[in-house]
């Protein structure tokens, strides 16, 4: 099942995205002739669906502001390289994703810099450890613990991917991008894409299954009497 | 998969294959998952995975938060230089952007034309093919002249030892994304018109940039290396160095064959 793309799913249609797409044109235009405030209009237009993005390839509000500035800054300083034929907000999107993926490397760089390794899975470890307490110490019924935990969980599991297993499934799970276009901005085959795509799936589901049978088992009455949050030896 | 055995249970990567619309056949598949309730199980818990992922929302940016990235960004920009040119034809035609596009495929389509013509010798003064071929030459020269320093500081970088010895490559990559776009258009026009060797050292080219470019722009020790060692192990500098003086050559000759014509053309007539 392929999802439509947020940006495309909230367009009020064909013509919108058409008319859109003509501002966009006009306003590049604009800004080759040296009209710098053309490009504010750009920034505007563009800016909440970049940050949508870059949120899910980062998974925090700084680093997310941060890309989307770079993309907007590098995509000015590229400006004369943009292909006139070419849709401004694709274009825009990809210069967007190099970011991301950039500020993913460098701060998978600068964590290991700043902790051993296994000092870091102790932490996730010791995170993971402490939701559980969490989980297991509040009244059972608590949905709101839970989906508070699980929020935390998925934060944790998408950490455990690679920038580039990140990239490709927000790309292909959230943005719902074909495999053609992310390998255009991973630089690899079609083939490895779709590795990528599987490694990633498959480490989140081993992150995550746990917390399904948890859930399931602490919905039902009988777990909820007895207090006890199965699961939770995970 | 040509046909799924109904005894046979798919596997993990078929299933997530099939979650995202990549396998091929999809109605096999289906009918699996109907009729293997042990699939059809792991199929459900894949999906609920799937939706988990769904829980931690975007945080929301309210409808003025472009015009936020606006005033941070503002007074980052660099002054852009507009042409005269670039001015006027911007008010002068509203779709200049299909022009121009007419006109960059009207030189790739002469210059390929150009190099699959052939030469005819009697012409004394250059014909407009030869002085776009030039054109070209001085082009994608200049290019491979740009690509050389590039790389040769990026062989030549040393690393920083107050931070982590890491090294700054940000200028490097910047320049890298900027040759990028260049590259292709070159490495497309070099094969369109049939000169291999020349397509074949930009490709490579090509994916040492791109290493460059997506690279972190202070990457640490171990990784800086791997960049030496991709710039190193396919000997892409010396094969940038062997190139450009080439293409340097292709221009002299290209300047002086006009001077010589007239010589061919009197050796011909006597």
């Amino acid at each position: 099942m392929i999802r439509m793309s947020e940006s495309t799913q909230s367009g009020a249609g064909a013509a919108d995205a058409r008319s859109d797409r003509g501002a966009d044109r006009g306003n590049v235009e604009r800004v080759l002739a040296g009209d710098q405030d053309a490009f504010g209009l750009l920034v505007e237009r563009h800016s909440r669906t970049l940050f949508r993005l870059a949120y899910r390839m980062t998974g925090n509000e700084q680093d997310a502001e941060e890309v989307v500035q770079d993309a907007f800054l590098r995509a000015y300083r590229k400006m004369d390289r943009f292909e006139s034929r070419a849709h401004f907000g694709t274009w825009l999107y990809r210069i967007a994703v190099n970011c991301a993926l950039d500020r993913m490397r460098k701060r998978r760089t600068e964590d290991a810099h700043r902790e051993l390794p296994s000092a870091r899975a102790d932490d996730h470890t010791a995170s993971a450890n402490r939701l559980d307490s969490h989980a297991a110490d509040s009244p059972a019924p608590d949905r709101l613990v839970l989906s508070a935990e699980i929020g935390a969980r998925v934060t944790l599991a998408l950490q455990t991917l690679s920038p580039a297993e990140r990239v490709a499934f927000v790309m292909r799970h959230w943005e719902g991008r074909g495999i053609d276009e992310i390998s255009q901005v991973l630089a690899l085959r079609a083939s490895a894409t779709k590795n990528t795509v599987f490694r990633a799936v498959q480490k989140l589901r081993r992150a995550l299954e746990p917390l399904i049978t948890r859930d399931l088992m602490d919905s039902s009455p009988t777990a909820r009497a007895m207090g006890a949050t199965p699961g939770s030896e995970t | 998969m040509k046909e799924i055995e109904k005894k046979k249970h798919l596997n993990e990567e078929q299933m997530i294959a099939y979650r995202f619309g990549e396998e091929k056949d999809r109605s096999g598949m289906q009918a699996h998952l109907a009729d293997c309730p042990e699939c059809s199980a792991q199929f459900a818990a894949l999906e609920r995975v799937l939706s988990l992922l769904d829980t931690p929302s975007v945080p929301q940016r309210d409808e003025h938060y472009g015009q936020r990235v606006w005033r941070q960004i503002a007074p980052r920009l660099p002054q852009r230089r507009a042409s005269t040119w670039q001015f006027w034809s911007a008010r002068a035609f509203p779709h200049s952007w299909a022009i121009a596009g007419a006109m960059a495929v009207l030189v790739i389509a002469a210059y390929v034309a150009g190099r699959l013509t052939p030469p005819h010798r009697g012409h004394s003064t250059p014909g407009p093919k030869q002085v776009r071929e030039r054109i070209l030459i001085v082009a994608v020269g200049d290019h491979l002249d740009r690509s050389e320093m590039v790389l040769v500081e990026l062989s030549n970088a040393v690393p920083n030892p107050s931070n982590g010895q890491s090294v700054d490559i940000s200028s490097e990559q910047r320049r890298a994304e900027d040759l990028l776009d260049d590259n292709r258009l070159y490495r497309q026009t070099a094969l369109e018109s049939g000169d291999a060797t020349l397509a074949s050292v930009l490709e490579e080219l090509e994916r040492v940039l791109l290493d460059v470019a997506h690279s972190p722009d202070r990457p640490t020790p171990a990784q800086f290396k791997k960049i030496r060692q991709r710039i190193e192990s396919q000997g892409i500098l010396f094969k940038v160095r062997v190139t450009g003086s080439e293409m340097r050559q292709r221009e002299k000759s290209a300047i002086q064959a006009p001077q010589e014509n007239p010589k061919v053309r009197k050796g011909n007539h006597t």
